[in-house]
């Protein structure tokens, strides 16, 4: 018994000092391996006398038992520590920049046209896109502007070849889809147009986007309500919006759609010339003349149309001062967009 | 169109701050453009007189004056030419200030030794007084000015200049007498007239006129004026006049012109009478008729050019400008005024067609009251004998076919229906009435209207009802939601968006950028490939850089490339979409195409990554991946080709399954790149766009439940063989069951034949209804190697 009592304990205590999985399976086999010590014992109960057989059975039954609990739990233990280990080992600084390809973008007027048309989209507007090398009648004669017009000047048309022209405006792009249609026509045209002029506040290229809605009943005041709605979407902002008369050879009567300046609350800045009013779009009803050329009762139908400058609304939105940093296309530049 | 506040109010008082004035007429469509102070902002500024002019005893250049403010005299030491005695001329005395308006610097008059001489005050010049940007000698006042009288009194210096910025419609408002006519209107005052006199007749004699071009020429007035003054001047206050509506003083016959250009709109000429031979013609010009114009320039006229002509020859290109050979001058004695009505239609696009713009012109294309010829003819043959004295003959009129007054039929319901607001009846009347408009045959539903003679603009309804929204004013007009029927369009499934295609680039890593249509013609032969078609260039292109319509958008990305390249930005990824253009004898094609170039490094430079640098696989990948919006919707192929930009052994062309060209890619060709001075390999790809738009609208296959076979093949073949032969002979021959077949690996060097080349393909084959066997799989690969074998020479590799 008292053997018994005395190995359990060597057992146990080695147990305890076992480092790895190995050292403690060659510990099982020492003491509860088919040779092991335990194992030898229990055979070697025939020797006791018969009436000590059953206590000393017990007792290194229960020895035995201990025994396979420890292993366990040492195994156990030991299992947490090399996985402990090997998480530690594997430890690195999270902080460091990860592995990529750098990121794209889209240009500011790309990114301001999406807005305009995704706008016009969601009320139901068409967007179109047509040729920017366009025939005369369809870049002038059909928006009621004919050669000898003083209006002509305000358009510096760049020829291409006679009666073919680089397109002025987006407009041409309405024409094309009037005659090709029947009213109602609710669309926008977003797109490159053309003038020969270039300065500080002019580039040779440009964008517009141009909207035109031809129905029954369609009044000055659904015009006013659309220019107004649109730009205080496109700014997220309700700053005032003012119509003031002007005037264009496609449209009767004509406007200019000036709203509230955005960077100094309509207080003057030098953004607005100290005025405290920005101009941002040309609108009106559209001429009688020009919804007849195109193929449209104007007995039965009326329309609006408006136009603006993507450049300057995108100035306005994303405070760029220059006008030609847009097409210089320096990446310090476009990434801020990014 | 510029006018000062002060000329204005000789016709109407508006009765508010010059601000308030721009503003009343901005919110009427005359938008005011800007205003400017008439002088500097001085104080103690008078007439002086010179009574003595003395020579410096140490300065040639100096004078010394004496100067008399009407009370005392004072020494004032003065460089001007023409400082004399009795002149009178602005004196700054000591403790006045002037305020120079440019740089806000203050300049104050003290007494002053110059060169050892006391002076006590100064003589001023216009440009000193911030008249004029430049002038020589002291400014002249008249003679009859009050000695000591203030300067801004006296030369109504408290005064403003406006411009205006006028639309093409309102040439009715392009002089004082038809602006204050606006603002009677929009203050609901009248303007007077001021009271001009006529001039008694002093002689019969009359130039015949006859007028042959009759629908171009409806009206012409001419008047003789004889013995004129050739040493007058022009008036002091009609020099001021004249600058302060933005002209210069030329001498006192254009000067009484163009004073009633800018008083009522009405442009005139001024013939030197001895220099008319017989008399006058309106008509038009001959064929290839010649004329020299004041500004020294020939032209050459066609038929459709209305011209003054004496019996001779052209004199004057009608509501342009006059000939040099009729010109007035210092030696003209007897003038001939011209004053006509010349039809809108007959001038129109004319002056821009010989590349002039001239006060007359501007105002003929946009119209002439055709009422206003006797009053003007009056008024300057008035002002004319006030400056330099004459004799006025008769006026002579000869008309040709005068316009007819226009009328329009308002119908009161198309007011609401156009503008959206009700505008009462008695309003829509007054405004009517208070724009000049004379009504008759008034019922219940409308009303006709007779438009006045100096309105242009104005010929349907719609005409009549803007400037009835003019006058209510748009921002009194509600705002609605603009409601229409509810219609939901259909977006094309087979139809890939812009907005998708361009999203796929920026996630790619690509640089969106925009650049002009019109690019350099060395740049457009460099770079693109020489197209089938013609180059489009522009006949008045901005500059030589700027003159050809790009055939390719590689052009503007190696544009910009080169603009970042320059700004130590080597590694890019760039795109662009857009139009390109050409022709040919028939006809002009503008087709949509999306281009991208990458160049550096795969990656930005990163603490993991290892430095690697782009190759014509990484760009050939996004095309891959840009091609799969497709949806597989016919197969893309590539293969090898040649194109004058790009590298000989590294470009490919993208065509469709019927062979159809789609685009290009590789690397931009050494010499290009070297040329322009790039350190990396360029490359290079463009697409036509449309081809990426169209997709496919998937349908979905039933899943096999039975597992896929695959084996792998490694073939040892000729160098020369393309990889997308041999996957094709493959594809022929693997059955309708391999479903992947990909390559794996391709290598050369050791244990490789030189010329040759190892290729290590996968394939996988599966059937939706069944396991294949092994046998199968067995003879489909022999079947495969015996087709290699038969058509490339290629063999197993051991």
């Amino acid at each position: 018994m008292a053997e018994t009592e005395t190995l359990l304990a060597q057992a146990l205590q080695e147990i305890e000092h076992s480092r790895d999985e190995l050292s403690l399976d060659g510990l099982r086999v020492k003491y509860l391996g088919k040779k092991g010590i335990f194992t030898s014992l229990l055979k070697s109960l025939g020797d006791l006398e018969e009436e000590k057989r059953p206590g000393a059975g017990q007792a290194i039954n229960l020895a035995k038992r201990k025994l396979q609990d420890g292993i366990a739990s040492r195994k156990k233990l030991l299992l947490q520590e090399s996985l402990n280990a090997k998480l530690s080992s594997e430890k690195i600084d999270v902080t460091l920049p990860g592995r990529r390809q750098s990121s794209g973008g889209l240009h500011p007027i790309t990114i301001t046209i999406d807005r305009i048309t995704e706008i016009f989209s969601s009320a139901g507007y068409e967007v179109v896109v047509g040729p920017e090398i366009e025939d005369e009648y369809h870049n002038f004669e059909a928006l009621n502007i004919p050669s000898h017009h003083p209006a002509r000047a305000m358009h510096d048309t760049f020829y291409v070849q006679p009666g073919t022209v680089l397109r002025t405006h987006t407009s041409p792009v309405q024409v094309r889809v009037m005659e090709g249609g029947a009213p109602p026509f609710r669309m926008i045209c977003p797109g490159r147009v053309y003038r020969c002029d270039s300065d500080l506040t002019h580039t040779p290229m440009f964008h517009q986007v141009e909207g035109l809605v031809v129905d029954e009943k369609i009044t000055f005041a659904d015009l006013k309500g659309t220019v107004e709605d649109f730009l205080h979407a496109f700014f997220e902002e309700d700053m005032p919006v003012r119509f003031r008369p002007s005037y264009f050879p496609f449209t009767e009567p004509s406007a200019e759609a000036d709203m509230g300046c955005v960077s100094c609350g309509g207080n003057g800045c030098r953004i607005c010339g100290h005025t405290g009013w920005l101009e941002v779009m040309g609108c009106g009803m559209v001429h009688p003349h020009v919804l007849e050329l195109s193929g449209v009762d104007t007995s039965k139908c009326s329309g609006f149309a408006f136009g603006m400058g993507v450049e300057r609304l995108a100035m306005l939105r994303y405070n760029v001062s220059d006008l030609r940093t847009y097409f210089e296309n320096d990446m310090r530049f476009l990434k801020q967009f990014n | 169109m510029i006018f000062s506040e002060e000329w204005l109010k000789e016709w109407i008082d508006p009765k508010m701050s010059t601000d308030m004035l721009m503003d009343s007429l901005t919110m009427a469509g005359l938008e005011s453009d800007g205003s400017s102070a008439v002088a500097y902002d001085f104080a103690g500024i008078i007439v002086g007189e010179v009574l003595t002019v003395e020579s410096h005893p140490d300065a040639k250049n100096l004078k010394i004056c004496k100067v008399s403010d009407g009370i005392n005299t004072f020494q004032v030491v003065c460089g001007a030419s023409n400082a004399r005695v009795g002149l009178k001329a602005p004196f700054a005395t000591v403790g006045s200030e002037i305020t120079i308006r440019e740089s806000e610097e203050i300049l104050r008059i003290q007494i002053a030794e110059i060169r050892g001489v006391k002076s006590s005050g100064m003589l001023c010049s216009s440009e000193e007084l911030g008249l004029e940007e430049k002038s020589e000698g002291l400014l002249e006042l008249p003679s009859n000015s009050v000695n000591g009288e203030d300067i801004r009194e006296l030369l109504k210096l408290d005064d403003i200049s406006i411009e205006l910025d006028l639309t093409p419609n309102r040439g009715d408002c392009l002089g004082i007498r038809g602006l204050a006519r606006e603002i009677g209107l929009l203050t609901r005052q009248d303007y007077k007239e001021p009271a001009f006199s006529q001039v008694a007749r002093k002689h019969d004699i009359e130039l015949p006129i006859q007028i042959m071009a009759k629908d171009e020429c409806p009206r012409y007035l001419g008047r003789l004026i004889k013995n004129i003054d050739p040493n007058s001047i022009s008036p002091l206050w009609m020099k001021e006049r004249l600058r302060r509506a933005g002209l210069r003083s030329i001498d006192p016959i254009v000067d009484v012109t163009n004073y009633v250009l800018m008083e009522l709109g009405q442009p005139m000429h001024a013939f030197d009478f001895s220099k008319l031979k017989g008399g006058i013609d309106v008509r038009m010009a001959d064929e290839g008729e010649k004329l020299l114009l004041l500004d020294g320039k020939e032209v050459t006229l066609s038929s459709d050019d209305l011209v003054i002509s004496d019996h001779e020859k052209a004199v004057a290109m009608a509501g342009i400008m006059g000939g040099m050979s009729t010109a007035v001058s210092k030696e003209t004695r007897d003038v001939f005024l011209e004053c006509a009505f010349f039809a809108p239609l007959a001038v129109a696009g004319k002056a821009r067609s010989f590349g002039m713009h001239t006060d007359a012109s501007h105002r003929y294309e946009r119209g002439v009251d055709y009422e206003l010829q006797k009053m003007a003819m009056d008024r300057a043959t008035e002002l004319l004998i006030e400056v330099a004295g004459g004799d006025a003959g008769p006026v002579t009129e000869a008309l040709g076919n005068m316009p007819e007054s226009v009328f329009v039929e308002l119908k009161y319901a198309n007011v609401a229906s156009l503008l959206g607001v009700d505008i009462p009846v008695e309003e829509v009347q007054d405004i009517l009435l208070r724009l000049g408009f004379s009504l008759s045959d008034q019922d219940a539903d409308g009303v006709r209207i007779k438009v006045p003679s100096y309105r242009f603009d104005i010929s349907i309804e719609a005409d009549v009802i803007e400037e009835l929204a003019r006058i209510f004013g748009y921002n009194n007009i509600p705002k609605t939601a603009g409601l229409v029927k509810q219609c939901l369009t259909s977006k094309p499934e087979g139809e890939v968006t812009s907005r998708r295609i361009c999203d796929l680039m920026v996630d790619l890593g690509y640089q969106e950028v925009i650049t002009y249509s019109f690019i350099d013609p060395r740049h457009s032969e460099l770079i693109s490939k020489s197209p089938d078609n013609e180059v489009i260039r522009l006949r008045n292109p901005i500059s030589e850089e700027m003159s050809v319509m790009r055939t390719s958008l590689l052009p503007g990305l190696i544009s910009a490339f080169e603009h970042n390249n320059n700004r130590q930005q080597e590694r890019l990824r760039l795109f662009e979409s857009g139009l390109v253009f050409s022709k040919n004898s028939e006809e002009i094609f503008q087709q949509s195409k999306i281009a991208g170039l990458i160049s550096g490094e795969k990656y930005p430079k990163n603490w993991n990554i290892n430095s690697n640098l782009n190759d014509f696989y990484d760009i050939k990948g996004d095309v891959e991946v840009l091609l799969d919006l497709r949806r597989g919707e016919a197969p893309i192929k590539f293969s090898a080709a040649e194109h004058p930009s790009m590298h000989p052994g590294q470009c490919a062309r993208v065509s469709d399954p019927k062979n159809k060209e789609i685009g290009y890619l590789g690397a931009l060709s050494p010499s290009v790149a070297q040329k322009l001075g790039f350190a990396n390999s360029v490359f290079l790809f463009e697409i036509s766009l449309d081809e990426v738009r169209t997709t496919r609208i998937p349908s979905a296959k039933l899943l096999s439940k039975y597992p896929e076979v695959s084996r792998d093949l490694a073939l040892v073949l000729d160098n020369s063989v393309a990889s997308s032969e041999i996957l094709d002979c493959v594809k022929a021959t693997a059955g309708d069951r391999l479903v992947d077949l990909r390559i794996f690996d391709v290598y050369q060097g050791d244990g490789i034949e030189e010329g040759k080349k190892s290729v290590a393909l996968g394939l996988t084959w599966q059937d939706p209804s069944r396991t294949l066997s092994d046998e199968e799989i067995n003879a489909t690969i022999i079947s495969c190697v015996k087709a290699l074998r038969q058509q490339f020479n290629a063999k197993l590799r051991d």
